[in-house]
């Protein structure tokens, strides 16, 4: 079986900071594939990089067998592969209502029957259609950020790169959105990359993950295995164990950095 | 125990083209110096909530409260210069979306050095030399990179702790703190929590925590508001959470995926429409 979304020793590099060094992964068709790890070590950038949005120095990405080169891409592309960004508010047109926003997909790519499919995109994701006027200031940090995801699904994409895509939302929406990606991933064949902090969620929606830190890959594993406590690496076992919520005096688990709030 | 903020029938009107929408409907609550958690429904009105502490409310809104009160002074009849001093001074925000908040054309380290010569006599030397530990406290890795780069160019998570280091470096005594952990992963979740608790215990500051992370929330609360449609629904103390009563409370814990749990599709709630009259 070939790899759909294959991604093999790219480099991404700003100025002099390496933000990723050599990391490759290789997602198969219909495969939900988890990315987890130290805030500031390269998720999103993997993310941005395959979506043509960070340019690398080195390495190759395929997309179906396709070579991406530099950060071209095609109309064909978008259709293909849509990105869920961390950040709604930026993603977002400010001055644009919601319906403008869902519509203009549609229409670059030449969708006709725009009412229905952004009325029940809306719905989708739980919002009536009184959001539909709305600007993004006039929506919570979730309502925003599930208008993102209503744009990414409405054109139907067949793979979908999720940054974070919950980490906005209360657990009784975020149930809502996680059934629902599910759902289409099922009935649409759907291939998923998804960032989240939260090892629930990955481990939910992911049979296999990949851990970084500082840039790099440093443990590849299987849902079932971080849950059953077949870990490698003592980054992985620390992320498992502050999982568990915070403890009071406790000393906190120090990854490399001093921590002048503790005497 | 004397309240540092007294919140009384708190209420946030918005007009729009379909309507008038009713963000708060009635907030009451008092914080001493304490954790005080917020969780609740997307769109509930925790930030409204929040913003409205803070003067932050957009200007077409309504804002009308019995009594919002912080430290003896009348917030919503205060002058507005007395208002604007008590801001980033003595009450601090971290907001919801930090990239969006940060100014985009200033670098991190500019603005976390402004923020406090705007409140404190320090020397440009000094205060550079506070904000970079504020980075490193906050477990930045370079804090010295992160310094000179713009908002665009920092993770989110990154983001998320420079505005918390922002909001830190002038000592505020009243922090609302609106998802500030949401983005960063949970070793330093942990970090930047226990520099918040310890400026709690050891400073008595008041601290309102708006968080969808029940299992943070009730490990590192002391009390908990439980907020559905503009309204507080339900008070606990944080250790017990998971022993609510209001079912929407109860039905969140039911509705997270657990690590080893096999559970497709997710419960979901049926929400029912008293909870919101
Ligand atoms: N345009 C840019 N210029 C300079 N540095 C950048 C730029 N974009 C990203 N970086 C750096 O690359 C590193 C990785 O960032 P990235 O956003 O990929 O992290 P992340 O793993 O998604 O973190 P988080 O979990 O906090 O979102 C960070 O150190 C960041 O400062
Ligand atoms: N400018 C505005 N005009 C109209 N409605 C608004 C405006 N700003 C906020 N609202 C509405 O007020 C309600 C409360 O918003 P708020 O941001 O306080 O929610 P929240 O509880 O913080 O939600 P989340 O967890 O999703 O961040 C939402 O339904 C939102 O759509
Ligand atoms: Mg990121
Ligand atoms: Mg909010």
């Amino acid at each position: 079986m070939s790899a759909i979304v294959s991604v093999e020793n790219l480099s991404v590099v700003f100025d002099d900071f390496t933000a990723l060094d050599n990391v490759s992964i290789d997602v198969f068709a219909g495969e939900s594939f988890g990315l987890v790890g130290e805030s500031g070590s390269g998720k999103s950038t993997l993310l941005r990089s395959i979506a043509g949005l960070a340019p690398p120095a080195g390495g190759t990405m395929r997309i179906t067998g396709r070579e991406l080169r530099g950060r071209d891409r095609d109309k064909a592309f978008y259709r293909a592969v849509q990105m869920v960004f961390q950040d709604p508010y930026g993603s977002l047109h400010p001055r644009q209502t919601i319906d403008r926003q869902l519509m203009e997909p549609l229409a670059i790519h030449g969708a006709r029957d725009g009412e229905r499919r952004i009325l029940k995109a809306l719905d989708e994701v739980g919002l009536g259609s009184g959001f539909r006027f709305r600007y993004p200031h006039q929506l919570s940090g979730g309502q925003r950020q599930r208008v993102a995801i209503a744009r990414a699904l409405i054109l139907e994409p067949s793979i979908l790169l999720l940054d974070e895509p919950t980490s906005a939302l209360d657990a009784s929406v975020q149930a809502e959105v996680l059934n629902l990606l599910e759902q289409v991933r099922h009935d649409r064949k759907l291939t998923f990359v998804m960032v989240s902090h939260d090892l629930g969620v990955v481990t939910h929606m992911c049979d296999r993950l990949a851990v970084m830190q500082g840039g790099r890959v440093v443990e590849r594993l299987t849902s079932d295995d971080l849950a059953g406590g077949r870990i490698d690496e003592d980054y992985t076992r620390n992320l498992m164990v502050a999982s568990k919520g915070f403890r009071r005096h406790a000393e906190p688990i120090t990854q490399g950095a001093a921590s002048p709030s503790r005497p | 125990m004397s309240a540092l903020l007294t919140v009384e029938d708190l209420r946030v009107c918005f007009p729009t083209r379909t309507g008038m929408v009713e963000a708060v409907r009635g907030v009451s609550f008092a914080l001493g110096r304490e954790r005080l958690g917020i969780v609740g429904e997307s769109g509930s009105g925790k930030s409204q909530t929040g913003r409205a502490i803070m003067g932050l409310t957009p200007p077409q809104a309504q804002v009308t409260a019995r009594t919002l009160s912080f430290d003896g002074i009348e917030l919503l009849s205060a002058p507005p210069k007395l208002r604007r001093s008590l801001r980033g001074k003595r009450i601090a925000m971290i907001l919801q979306d930090p990239k969006y908040s940060l100014n985009p054309v200033m670098s991190i380290g500019r603005q976390i050095v402004e923020t406090l010569r705007e409140h404190e006599d320090v020397s440009g030397a000094e205060a550079r030399e506070r904000a970079l530990e504020m980075l490193a406290a906050v477990q930045i890795r370079d804090p010295k990179r992160v310094f000179g780069l713009y908002p665009h160019e920092v993770s989110g998570g990154m983001g998320q702790r420079a505005m918390i280091a922002m909001m830190l470096v002038a000592g505020p005594e009243l922090l609302i703190a609106d998802e500030p952990t949401s983005a960063l992963d949970v070793t330093v979740q942990l970090e930047v929590l226990s520099i918040l608790d310890k400026l709690v215990a050891e400073r008595g500051m008041g601290l309102i925590f708006v968080s969808h992370d029940l299992r943070l929330v009730s490990s590192f609360c002391d009390r908990v508001l439980v907020m559905y449609a503009g309204r507080i629904v339900e008070e606990l103390a944080a250790s017990d959470l998971a022993n609510a009563k209001h079912p929407y409370t109860q039905g969140l814990f039911n509705c997270m995926p657990v690590i080893g749990a096999d559970r497709h599709p997710l419960p979901v709630l049926e929400r029912k429409p008293e909870w919101a009259l």
